[in-house]
């Protein structure tokens, strides 16, 4: 089955955010915030629409993820590289001990 | 240098206000991302893939130290401490917070900078030669009128919503520099038999996905109707460029599809009704801008005897000598010489300046080159103004920098787009790639041997790397998630430009520093004396590059 996390562009910064299933958006994907199910999937991206609403994010979408053992880890290099920082630039490295796994 | 009038600094501080208005309502929820992107991109701001960034303008690529600075406070205080020199002479922060651009924009106020039109579908910074008002060749200065482009240009009520972004480069010599030749408008400064000075007036060059070489529309233009014949151009561009497709609404398209003669025949038409309107110059004007210009006072010949530029501690200093020889341009002024700095050392970024370094180069431009320092659409930066006898202490001071790579326009002097690692719109990275190219490269007397080698890398079909006009080209390519990239080679940005043509089935990332190799190595397997590898392309054409790479049919996946 393949596992989503809803994820956006936060207003105020630009930082990359992932939803979470307490509603919040965090820097990191956590696996609470990976859909499981058509309910969680309707409510997450109700969720998701009215935060970009509600100027907190710019244009969320639902990814592909894949959950390693509580590690959640977006599978395009596109995401890999938006979740952990330029990959040029280690000092800006987001989620290092997940990041040092590759991009 | 220019300074502002009163008039372009309330023009500049008021747009600050209207901007700082509209975050403020685009933060509270007043305005959607969809009204509020329009007013953001106007104002050079983009959302990339981790975080809003900001692209400042900086016309015809010249700065003052006292500019120069204030960029590298504004990147302490606001970013991460960099920035990023790109292809069209701006510098781009990849890391401001929406709430403070506000801020960034009065501070660069303060300096006479703006990010005003470094996006959208309106013109864009005025480009113009890196050696303007210095080079031995030059007719006259670029800078000039670009400037005077510059200034018709900004916030022109009839051309704000082109059907598509608008860039215009100048160049002042023969020897082209601003790869004029793939702007929507390229203007080459001439001088005609009897001794007037005028415009060549090339249109439609572009790169992206449709690159196409600019066509003369008019071979001589007198100085005076320079803005009377761009309106003319723009109002027909206007007029009929398409608007239903944006792929195809540069004028690069509409020349295509019109033809030059037609488009020429309707721009004529056109301007022959205006020519003598209020858009024609008065000399009084051309003088009052030409005046910014003037030359920075140089010593006397006498005190600054001139040597050839190369002979001047030859033998000295190997080390030294390979960079005066390599990095250093003749000067027009006997006793001086250009100097350009290499942003493309082994171990950085193409194009990237910490803010350390950033003050460190506006001191040296006050101590050597009168406080001024010029970017280069090649991403290096360049001090105009170097007294000869200096050139040995500003070289030691350079080292110390890490900016005395003498690789200028070598293999390792790559032009590299953001790619992947930034860009929203990436199809893989670029950076990586040119990183690893130069670690793969860096004997330094291996690159002289090769010889001058333009290499460029697009981390996608938009080709804002100028791969089309790479000697080599790279392009990323995505194949099902994976990062490809597809060689061509031929290109060439100069006079005599052209557009480089693909070689074959695209490398995995991981074969493609080995697939350069491999062109580099048949090309000294095949040159004769003296030739460089474009001409040595020119000469032989793909064939035996395409043996070496592909020796078995569909040896690379596709
Ligand atoms: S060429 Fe593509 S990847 Fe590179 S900066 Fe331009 S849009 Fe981004």
């Amino acid at each position: 089955m393949t596992l989503l996390v809803y994820t956006a562009n936060r207003v105020s910064d630009g930082v990359v955010v992932f939803l979470a299933e307490d509603d919040g958006w965090l820097e990191i994907p956590r696996p609470s915030g990976v859909i499981r199910g058509a309910d969680m999937e309707m409510r997450m991206k109700a969720v998701a629409e009215a935060a970009e609403e509600a100027a907190i994010v710019v244009s969320p979408y639902p990814i592909e993820v894949t959950d390693e053992g509580g590690e959640i880890r977006p599978v395009s290099l596109r995401e890999r590289i938006r979740a952990y920082g330029p990959s040029i630039h280690p000092e800006f490295a987001k989620q290092w001990p997940i990041a040092d796994k590759g991009y | 240098m220019y300074q502002y009038d009163e008039l372009d600094q309330r023009l500049v501080d008021e747009r600050v206000e209207q901007f700082r208005d509209q975050v403020a309502r685009r933060l509270a929820g007043e305005i959607t991302e969809d009204e509020f992107k329009p007013l953001r991109l106007m104002n050079g701001l983009y959302l990339q893939l981790h975080a809003y960034m900001l692209r400042i303008g900086i016309p015809y690529g010249m700065l003052s130290s006292v500019q120069l600075r204030k960029l590298a406070q504004i990147t302490r205080k606001y970013d991460r401490g960099y920035g990023h020199f790109t292809t069209r002479q701006c510098l781009q922060l990849n890391w401001p917070k929406l709430s403070e651009t506000p801020d960034i924009l009065a501070e660069l106020a303060e300096v006479q900078m703006h990010a005003i039109q470094t996006s959208g579908n309106s013109f864009r910074n005025v480009t113009a030669d890196q050696y303007a008002g210095a080079a031995t060749d030059e007719i006259e200065d670029s800078r000039i009128w670009a400037e005077i482009i510059r200034q018709w240009s900004t916030l022109h009520p009839e051309f704000s919503f082109l059907p598509r972004k608008f860039k215009i480069a100048v160049t002042g010599s023969p020897h082209d520099r601003a790869a004029v030749r793939f702007h929507d408008i390229g203007i080459v400064i001439h001088k005609a038999p009897d001794g007037e000075v005028g415009f060549e007036i090339l249109v439609g060059g572009g790169l992206g996905r449709t690159p196409m070489i600019g066509q003369t529309i008019r071979a001589f233009l007198p100085k005076k109707h320079l803005l009377s014949y761009l309106e003319a151009l723009l109002r027909i561009y206007n007029l009929m460029g398409r608007r239903d497709n944006k792929y195809k609404a540069r004028i690069k398209i509409l020349v295509f599809e019109l033809g030059i003669e037609e488009l020429q025949t309707l721009v004529e038409d056109e301007w022959n009704r205006n020519k003598d309107g209020p858009l024609a110059l008065p000399q009084a004007e051309i003088d009052r801008i030409t005046r910014q210009f003037s030359a920075p006072p140089w010593q006397t010949p006498a005190s600054a005897p001139n040597q050839p530029v190369g002979a001047v501690h030859a033998f000295e200093n190997p080390a030294f000598e390979d960079w005066e020889r390599v990095n250093v341009a003749e000067h027009k002024q006997p006793g001086y010489a250009i100097v350009n700095l290499s942003l493309k050392a082994l171990d950085r970024v193409p194009g990237d300046l910490t803010a350390a370094e950033m003050d460190a180069v506006a001191d040296l431009a006050d101590r050597f080159s009168f406080g001024e320092i010029r970017a280069s659409h090649e991403q290096n930066l360049v001090f105009a103004h170097v007294r000869q006898d200096d050139l040995l202490p500003l070289w030691r001071s350079l080292g110390v920098l890490g900016l005395s790579t003498p690789n200028l326009n070598m293999i390792s002097d790559i032009i590299c787009c953001p790619g992947l690692d930034y860009c929203a719109l990436a199809s893989a990275r670029s950076i990586p790639v040119a990183q690893r190219i130069s670690m793969r490269f860096q004997d330094i007397k291996r690159q002289h041997n090769i010889g001058e080698l333009r290499l460029k890398i697009s981390g996608c079909v938009n080709a804002c790397g100028h791969h089309h006009a790479g000697h080599i080209g790279i392009l990323g390519v995505d194949r099902q998630g994976e990062e490809f990239y597809q060689i061509t080679l031929g290109g060439n940005a100069g006079e005599n430009a052209s557009i480089g043509k693909i070689i074959g089935p695209a490398f995995a990332s991981a074969d493609v520093v080995d697939a350069v190799e491999a062109i580099v190595a048949t090309y000294l397997a095949i040159r004769e004396v003296g030739e460089t590898f474009l001409e040595a392309y020119r000469r032989v054409g793909a064939a035996p590059f395409k043996q070496r790479l592909y020796p078995e049919p569909n040896h690379a996946v596709a």
